[in-house]
């Protein structure tokens, strides 16, 4: 009987681990071949540009949805550390070290969230849905609920949104890196082991002797840190912070995590799927925005997309 | 109700699970079916209740053929299946949990509350056990949660009952309170098939008994005409020798010395020492706090006083973390929920303890990884495919050598047992005994609470006896001549201070 089930899971992981690239391939030439607009190597690259935003919140929730938990708050603390950040060049300090700021500042509020579940012992949910909540009303203060625009042509806070290397848009190598070390993070590191082991069983976790809050508050923390990473992105593109910004995009970072193929209750996932996952709804934008899909049959055909990855998931 | 199963063969996916494998129950017989883990005894159980259906082979009930396809047809006819985890609705009351799904209804499918509780308390009556049907399951005992199970049997007018394990969780008396139910049940005419791996028990109990090994039908015997080496070699295949292995063991310094460890409520000014190379078996009934005890030493549960020392040194526990760093290892009784990441491989189970060790600056070491899993693997003879095994697939036996692999490795001064051998087939539990000798002989203290009173007397070089939170006393194991009487570890003296007697 083992042999079997050993070959069965073995065949469900290789289902699971390509399924959604499958998906994404069969997107791709699907939309290419329809649409020479969307072959378009410029079109390419920007559908990469933009995805970078979503990618980087979505790598951060991977984390948190590995140890079991959520972080809805990412949305609020995008909005809240690039208004903070646009605030504190427009009151003269060098952007380079406002930007500096906010990534820290992002920790913070991460650090918040992390703790609220780790020792406040609330559900992530709850936690999350609390500091969402208080850190979109903090942002309404600061900004008085208007836009904070004319913050200069600083070369960093251009470069990181705007910019290219290698005519590769900077927000691409930015998702590239972060890719790469939250892949060495989570599957070569002690760390991510652990992170793994807490969603995957927290009393044994425990038992075995490893530090449960610790690790829970850092994927928080870390979170944190990725969302304003993507405010930052935002913030040099639009040239202004928007209070209102970020709204709804826990949901799409959560749905680009499942489309990966990570189980919602921890300890089973890819970073590389959330990756996947996150491409495919970046391509689905990309792509029914060119066959002048209404937006409001995108958000259907998104929802049938996710209902069909969760589906092929479950199967198991 | 006879029922007769034979020829039964099942498959799953390919794999062949049962072979050849069959029953006969009469009427009004307490039949035990025994066999080790894997061998097929609950899936021919699942079969005769329309859980599975059989591939090819013959049912026959009370004479003629049947074919269930749903355990509400088996159930129709009066067998009834009260599995190992019960399949209870914890936050539902015993009245609401006994009538679930069979409601009594009054017009308009309003439900008949008073109608239902009555009759619970009838059926409980009958039964000879006393639970409020008010009071929600997770109130209750496990013992009690039991009954209600029976009881929920008896209202479908059972016939035939299967219990899987029934008393794996239960305390000596509850244990005795089902024994004596089962008895009064037999003289009603229900017959019981009794799974269990506790051969004291089915010899108390049991008229007849049937082997199952590996899917295959071995024997049914009359339970006067076999005994428990006959059993075990029906069971395995051939003779295990001495149940409990001997180990050549000499004893060194004290490592670990606990002084009036309290919390109150739940364990009382408990002090004991253990040595290197000690085994020091912990006896007491199931609620006696020896649980508590230990998991408070290992710093995964709060105490309220008290003091600990580690080679002479005092020291403060507040976290297993710490407790691993200070070289206390603990084998946790539940390796399900607390013991293993059931759903991951051997390799990352083994790793998780080990993770300081096999990685530098942070960053895993693959090949020092792979080294110690291979090493554990083999040093444990865990039968599996390799390192990437997934543990839900192990047997009962070769999960708990994951889990000893896993405090192995980081070299412990102080290993705690709890349950080492629970659900565990006899050839592996001696297996697991062996690998304790082993550790002991290396110079580990350890510290090993146990249920099975046979396995604390075979083990153990002494006995520390719980009851109901304090130390009722210790008591001298092995072949000594000069131990007085009342300080050896006998089955009757633990008893007796058990259940807080004095000698």
């Amino acid at each position: 009987m083992n042999t079997k089930t050993l070959n069965k899971s073995k065949l469900d992981t290789i289902i699971q681990d390509f399924g959604s690239l499958i998906a994404l391939i069969f997107l791709l030439i699907v939309l290419s071949v329809v649409s020479p607009d969307f072959r378009n190597i410029n079109n390419l690259l920007s559908l990469l540009k933009q995805s970078s935003v979503n990618g980087l919140i979505a790598f951060g929730m991977t984390g948190v949805i590995l140890t079991g938990g959520i972080d809805l708050s990412v949305g609020s603390v995008l909005a809240l550390t690039s208004v903070f950040c646009a605030g504190m060049i427009r009151s003269g300090v060098t952007p380079l070290l406002a930007m500096v700021g906010a990534l820290a500042m992002g920790m913070v509020f991460g650090l918040i969230s992390g703790l609220l579940v780790a020792k406040g012992r609330l559900q992530p949910f709850i936690a999350t849905l609390i500091t969402m909540t208080v850190y979109r009303g903090l942002t309404m203060i600061f900004s008085n609920g208007k836009p904070i625009s004319q913050l200069g042509n600083d070369a960093f806070l251009n470069g990181i949104g705007k910019g290219s290397f290698l005519n590769i848009p900077v927000p691409v190598w930015i998702l590239a890196i972060v890719f790469l070390l939250f892949y060495f993070v989570l599957n070569k590191t002690v760390f991510g082991r652990k992170v793994y082991a807490v969603g995957s069983n927290e009393k044994a976790a425990k038992l075995a002797g490893i530090n449960i809050s610790l690790t829970k508050i850092w994927v928080y923390v870390v979170s944190g840190f990725t969302a304003a990473f993507a405010g930052l992105i935002l913030l040099s593109r639009l040239g202004s912070a928007q209070p209102t910004i970020g709204a709804g995009y826990e949901l799409d970072a959560i749905a680009a995590v499942a489309l990966g193929g990570t189980s919602m209750n921890g300890g089973r996932g890819k970073i590389y799927g959330t990756l996947i996952g996150v491409l495919i709804i970046a391509v689905l934008n990309n792509g029914l925005n060119i066959l002048n899909v209404s937006s409001y049959y995108q958000d259907v055909v998104k929802g049938l997309v996710i209902l069909l990855a969760v589906l092929s998931d479950r199967k198991r | 109700m006879q029922i007769v199963m034979k020829n039964i063969n099942k498959s799953f996916g390919g794999v062949q699970v049962l072979h050849n494998a069959g029953l006969a129950i009469a009427d009004s017989e307490i039949h035990a079916l025994v066999g080790e883990n894997g061998a097929g005894k609950s899936t021919l159980m699942k079969i005769l209740t329309g859980v599975y259906t059989r591939d090819s082979g013959q049912i026959l009930v009370n004479g003629e053929e049947v074919e269930y396809t749903h355990p509400k047809q088996a159930e129709a006819q009066g067998i009834v299946f009260i599995y190992q985890e019960l399949n209870v609705m914890f936050d539902l009351t015993v009245e609401e949990n006994m009538f679930l799904g069979k409601e009594i209804k009054k017009q308009f499918g309003i439900l008949d509350k008073n109608a239902m509780k009555s009759e619970a308390k009838k059926v409980l009556d009958r039964l000879g056990v006393e639970i409020p049907v008010d009071c929600p399951m997770s109130e209750l005992s496990v013992g009690q949660q039991q009954m209600v199970e029976i009881a929920k049997a008896l209202m479908v007018d059972a016939k035939v009952i299967i219990m899987d394990e029934p008393t794996a969780a239960l305390t000596p008396k509850e244990t005795e309170v089902l024994f004596k139910v089962m008895r009064s049940l037999k003289e009603k005419g229900v017959s019981i098939v009794y799974i269990s791996h506790r051969m004291e028990e089915i010899f108390e109990l049991c008229d007849r008994i049937t082997v199952l090994r590996d899917g295959e039908f071995i024997g049914s015997k009359d339970i006067g005409d076999t005994d428990m080496n006959d059993l075990v070699k029906m069971m395995i295949g051939r003779d295990i020798g001495e149940r409990f292995p001997k180990r050549n063991c000499t004893q060194g310094e004290v490592v670990m010395s606990v002084k009036n460890f309290t919390k109150n409520g739940v364990f009382n000014n408990v002090s004991f020492s253990v040595k290197a190379g000690e085994v020091l078996g912990v006896a007491g009934l199931m609620g006696a706090g020896r649980t508590e005890i230990m998991q408070s030493i290992f710093g995964n549960l709060p105490y309220d006083s008290g003091s600990l020392e580690i080679m002479g040194k005092p020291v403060h526990i507040h976290s297993p973390e710490q407790a691993k760093k200070l070289g206390i290892g603990f084998i946790t009784e539940d390796r399900k929920t607390e013991g293993l990441m059931l759903e991951e491989t051997i390799k990352k189970n083994v790793a998780l303890t080990n993770l300081s060790s096999i990685s530098k600056n942070g960053v895993l070491d693959k090949d020092k990884e792979n080294n110690l899993v291979d090493k554990a693997i083999k040093e444990l003879s865990i039968r599996c495919f390799g390192p990437s095994h997934i543990c839900s697939n192990l047997s009962g036996g070769n999960q708990q050598k994951v889990v000893f692999a896993k405090w192995i490795y980081i070299n412990p001064k102080v290993l705690i047992l709890d349950e080492p051998t629970r659900g565990v087939d006899i050839g592996a539990k001696k297996e697991i005994y062996t690998i304790i000798n082993k550790l002991a002989e290396s110079g580990v203290a350890i510290i090993m609470v146990s249920s099975e009173l046979p396995e604390v007397l075979g083990m153990s070089d002494r006995v520390m006896v719980v009851h109901e939170g304090r130390v009722g006393g210790f008591l001298d194991s092995g072949e000594i001549k000069n131990i007085v009487p009342q300080k050896q570890a006998t089955q009757e003296n633990v008893m007796i201070l058990a259940t807080g007697g004095t000698l």
